[in-house]
């Protein structure tokens, strides 16, 4: 057993004897060192710094409560994190096609990139999707789209992820529908639709209705979902894009959990069983530079999700105090500049994601700061998580950092951290987190906060304080070299006509009287996934549902703050 | 000796007579940042002037000014009337640097669009520049370009944080104050003038609690004023005026009761309303010839202004007052003495 | 005649809602002692040329990540002379994520510059100094 007060005694004795003098002749290279959230941290670590933290009430064994160390007693022992390489763009048959080659590479589960017009629920056609269509992503109108999108891909052996928000709900339908069409159960259908609007008002911006309805509609789907679709995420809880525009890492934790809780409110609030939803709620991180900064996040994530819906929401069953999530290494960080950095980059990032016990993980490719991925860059990216799974020896044990002192002292404090930020939210909500976090929308409360972080590490990196190799220094003169996808500009021709075919096509008077059920059932405060799966099953488009839902709760405009 | 471009001032004048937005926005830029052509132009322009309703807006941040004048526009709109604005942000006197207007926010991609691109809206945003003195007639000068354009309605507004902002509000006939609940600190308000100055005063984010409590404090501090003029007679009749220029109490003297509307503008509550008080205003203006009043007032205070901007500048150009300004800092003479002076050699003593 | 200070518009034109850079840069713009004005999300092309032209503005800076550049950057200024406004004697800048094989057709088009994500924008902030009195002096001749 440490004998603390003998280790403070000697820690000092050090710090006068040993460092103070060594300092004097040969100072550090900083005043003082900081995480990229502007956390303090010491040259060492001891016992003495962990000495409030307490192993069976805060560390403990993976599978249990706190789930510090891991959801899953086994983790990676177990079954290795499911490779998710987030993909899309073009036509649905050019997705296809990249979804088939990355499967064949190894990769072990799909996630959709959607096109923009896609993204805010517009139709190919629409005048401003002009330039837009098939873009950053896959290009979607109607279901027909989703049957190409999903040839020869079996929704009860592989399953997908959405990165979608506003339409999400017509997205579940259409996969739903799909499903139906392969003959698979819903009760069988895996996946995740990412359906988190609340980072959108905070960060994202991909908007179109005001926030409550938006909510409204997102506890529609939890409400259907549990019932219909029991083994399928139905929200992917994001902090990934709070921090890639700007947040700091205690932000990026804070928020997301705080937007975990309002939407798990939002949900009481429907009077839906909190143990039935809990299993199908996940939630989406950043894997940033920070190295341990991102591993204490994680684990800071975990423990406080757990105390929160066992100790705050009364969650009876563990598996809801389980918070599992997927990580994206941060967009943020790549170059374009030497881009083959970037791989070095990933690397790290994905490293801190493993070792945070991620339960699926992307990883970008090194062209990313110029064009989508070509094929060879994406591969490199997959081979980037295949190496350390079956090469590094790194997944063979649990949570192996615990323990650390540096480690679990960082975890502590980012989850004190992040604390505050959440008394502070839920303050401004008289107590409740919901109102906490639709107050902070309103009042510019999370724009100012990432905003502020966003400036002050650019400002950072223009005094050349914050390096980054490559630009601000050990730059080089060069030339880009590497090959570049472009999209081809005839799929936005190729689309629109498609998609006039499918509205000549169709049976327009069920669609017709699908787009009535769905405008009554808005109107009338009524769950809208029962009419949004008709109108979807007759092909109606996705801006034709966006439409109805628009002209019943209005649109959005983001206050300007900078 | 012309200093200006006549070929380039006649185009300009030519095109903000002609209805082209670009000569307007040219004229503008010239007007806004001194240049002679500027001057020319508003000489030129200055018989066209004096048609368009011009209506101020001001409040502290956050209130929600851009969004009732994005609203109010949309709502003249509809009335048929061509509107233009001019959103004044208060620029850093450090750096110079401003972020200007949140222009014309509206709800909705949709709706917006329309407002942004409508030939009967004009959107200009114009920096404070950290210079209190000479906004007001700066800002006056780009409204009269506003006004020999043709539009029916100007919305001048502006953020009511200081005196300066107080003043500009004078560039307008129809003075708008807004507030919102739990605006804090009311002697600040009050202190700033703020609350000397409405025509119409609007209690906006009504939804919000406290919403009742700000009118009634409104009510209250109105009537205080009303009372307050009547004990000393301050009317204008008697020919007294607070030192804004303005009349502290309008029932007694002009028979026009500020009204208190509430509004929740981001959802378009109120703002019938307000569009209705803005057009009865200047109905009663007209009618009463205060209109004529205002105006001239107005007049006389930008006069003033520029008269003294005019005078610093012969001054520091031709003129010797270094040995005055030493005298004040051997302690010789004091300040004011040291003015006198000045205006003595000034006018050629 | 004081002295003019340089106006500049910083747009989100398209479906593209990253602001991060844009809004990062057009407070760094302001803090340079520009004139700024952001146009928020989501702007058509044709708003964003009403705005430069009836702004007034020496700068119009795009920034997207989308991909869509080559349809959208065109379309502003092509308004922008609809308008009545001359592209000619503002600088047209790009900003964002533009392959370099792009540039010279989008530098075609009418655009200035382009800067890819990595710029310091300090860079950004010389370049606007220095080419905007350039800009103008060249359309008076």
């Amino acid at each position: 057993m440490d004998n603390i007060d003998e280790i403070k005694k000697k820690r000092k004795e050090w710090e006068e004897k040993c460092l103070k003098p060594w300092i004097a002749k040969a100072p550090e290279r900083e005043e003082k060192f900081e995480t990229l959230s502007g956390i303090e941290v010491k040259g060492v670590y001891d016992p003495a710094d962990i000495e409030h933290i307490d192993f069976l009430r805060d560390i403990g064994y993976p599978g249990e409560f706190p789930f510090t160390r891991g959801v899953y007693p086994t983790m990676y022992r177990g079954r290795i994190w499911t490779m998710r390489q987030f993909s899309g763009f073009g036509t649905a048959e050019d997705t296809n096609r990249r979804w088939k080659m990355l499967l064949q590479e190894g990769e072990t589960g799909l996630s959709t990139a959607f096109d923009f017009p896609t993204l805010m629920g517009r139709d190919s056609d629409d005048p401003l999707s002009d330039g837009e269509v098939g873009k950053v992503g896959v290009a979607v109108d109607t279901l027909k789209d989703f049957e190409i999108l999903f040839d020869g891909i079996p929704l009860d052996k592989v399953s997908t992820s959405f990165t979608i928000n506003p339409p999400a709900a017509i997205i579940l339908a259409m996969y739903v529908t799909i499903g139906d069409m392969q003959g698979v159960p819903r009760d069988q259908l895996r996946g995740t639709i990412q359906n988190d609007m609340l980072k959108e008002f905070h960060a994202q911006n991909t908007l179109v209705l005001p926030p409550e309805p938006s909510v409204k509609i997102i506890v529609d789907i939890f409400e259907w979902g549990v019932e219909n679709v029991p083994k399928f995420n139905l929200i992917s809880i994001s902090g990934y894009h709070i921090r890639e525009a700007g947040s700091t890492a205690v932000q990026e934790l804070a928020f997301t959990i705080a937007d975990g809780m309002a939407y798990v409110e939002a949900a009481l609030e429907r009077g839906i069983d909190i143990d039935k939803l809990a299993p199908q709620l996940s939630f989406f991180f950043n894997a940033h530079n920070d190295f341990f900064e991102e591993i204490a996040k994680f684990r800071a994530a975990r423990r406080m999700w757990a105390k929160i819906m066992r100790d705050e929401y009364g969650a009876k069953n563990p598996r809801s105090w389980w918070m599992k999530f997927h990580v994206q290494t941060a967009g943020c960080t790549l170059t374009a500049q030497q881009p083959l950095n970037n791989i070095v980059r990933v690397t790290i990032q994905a490293l801190a994601a493993v070792l945070g016990g991620c339960q699926s993980l992307h990883t970008n490719s090194f062209d990313e700061a110029w064009a989508l991925p070509s094929e060879e860059a994406v591969r490199v990216a997959l081979r980037t998580q295949q190496i350390i799974a079956y090469e590094s020896g790194i997944p063979n044990v649990i949570d192996p950092l615990a323990g650390s002192y540096y480690v679990e002292w960082l975890t502590d404090k980012m989850e004190k951290l992040a604390w505050k930020y959440i008394e502070e939210i839920r303050k401004m909500g008289e107590g409740s987190m919901l109102r906490g976090v639709l107050k902070g929308i309103e009042t510019g409360y999370f724009v100012k906060e990432i905003t502020n972080s966003a400036a002050r590490y650019q400002k950072e990196i223009e005094e050349g304080k914050r390096i980054v190799v490559g630009v601000n220094k050990f730059t080089i003169e060069e030339e880009l070299k590497i090959p570049i996808l472009k999209v081809d500009p005839e799929v936005q021709r190729k689309q629109i006509e498609r998609l006039r075919r499918v509205k000549a096509e169709r049976d327009n008077d069920a669609v017709k009287e699908a787009l009535e059920w769905l405008r009554n059932a808005a109107e009338n405060d009524e769950n809208v996934m029962p009419p949004i799966l008709e109108a979807v099953r007759n092909y109606a488009t996705i801006g034709e549902i966006m439409g109805v839902l628009k002209e019943v709760y209005g649109t959005y405009t983001k206050p300007i703050i900078i | 000796m012309k200093d200006y471009n006549e070929e380039e001032v006649e185009e300009l004048v030519k095109g903000i007579l002609g209805g082209n937005r670009r000569a307007l926005a040219r004229a503008i830029t010239y007007v806004e940042n001194d240049y002679p052509e500027g001057k020319e132009i508003l000489r030129r322009i200055h018989k066209n002037t004096g048609k368009a309703h011009i209506v101020g807006l001001t409040g502290f941040p956050g209130v929600g000014k851009s969004t009732i004048v994005s609203k109010l526009t949309q709502e003249f709109r509809k009335r048929g009337k061509t509107v233009g604005i001019v959103a004044v942000d208060p620029g850093s006197p450090f750096t110079g640097g401003a972020l200007l207007g949140d222009r014309l926010r509206m709800d909705g991609f949709d709706v917006s669009r329309n407002l942004w691109i409508d030939p009967g809206v004009f959107f200009r945003s114009m920096s404070s520049r950290g210079r209190a003195g000479g906004l007001a007639a700066k800002t006056g000068d780009v409204v009269r370009l506003m006004d020999a354009y043709g539009f029916d309605i100007v919305f001048v507004e502006t953020v009511g944080a200081g005196q300066s902002e107080v003043d500009i509000v004078e560039v307008a006939d129809t003075s708008i104050v807004i507030l919102m609940p739990e605006i804090g600190d009311d002697i600040q308000m009050n202190k700033a003038g703020i609350l000397e100055i409405g025509d119409i005063y609007v209690v906006n984010k009504a939804d919000l609690e406290g919403a009742d409590k700000t009118v009634e404090w409104l009510k209250s501090m109105l009537k205080m004023g009303e009372e307050l003029a009547k004990a000393t007679e301050l009317t204008h009749a008697a020919g007294g005026k607070m030192a804004s220029g303005k009349v502290f109490s309008y029932e007694t003297e002009t028979g026009w009761k500020p009204p208190i509307i509430k509004t929740i503008a981001d959802r378009g509550k109120g703002i019938k309303e307000l569009a209705d008080a803005i057009e009865k205003h200047y109905k009663y203006l007209k009618e009463t010839c205060l209109l004529k009043e205002r105006r001239e007032m107005r007049v006389k205070r930008e006069l003033f202004e520029l008269v003294a901007e005019e005078i610093k500048k012969i001054i520091k150009a031709r003129m010797d007052y270094g040995d005055i300004v030493q005298r004040v800092l051997n302690n010789e003479i004091d300040l004011h003495t040291a003015a006198e002076e000045i205006v003595k050699r000034l006018v050629g003593a | 005649m004081a002295e003019k200070k340089i106006r500049v518009l910083v747009a989100k034109v398209g479906l593209d809602g990253h602001d991060r850079g844009a809004k990062v840069v057009a407070r760094f713009l302001r803090d340079a002692g520009f004139e700024v004005i952001y146009t928020g999300l989501h702007r058509t092309p044709e708003e964003v040329a009403r705005a430069a032209v009836d702004e007034d503005v020496d700068v119009v800076g795009i920034s997207l990540l989308s991909g869509a550049h080559m349809t959208l950057v065109p379309k502003v200024i092509k308004y922008i002379r609809e308008f009545g406004g001359n592209p000619d004697e503002m600088l047209i800048l790009v900003g964002g994520i533009i392959p370099t094989d792009e540039i010279p057709e989008l530098k075609r088009m009418g655009v200035d510059e382009v800067f890819i994500p990595g710029t310091p924008i300090q860079k950004i902030v010389d370049y606007i100094k220095e080419n905007v009195p350039k800009k103008k002096k060249k359309v008076r001749e």
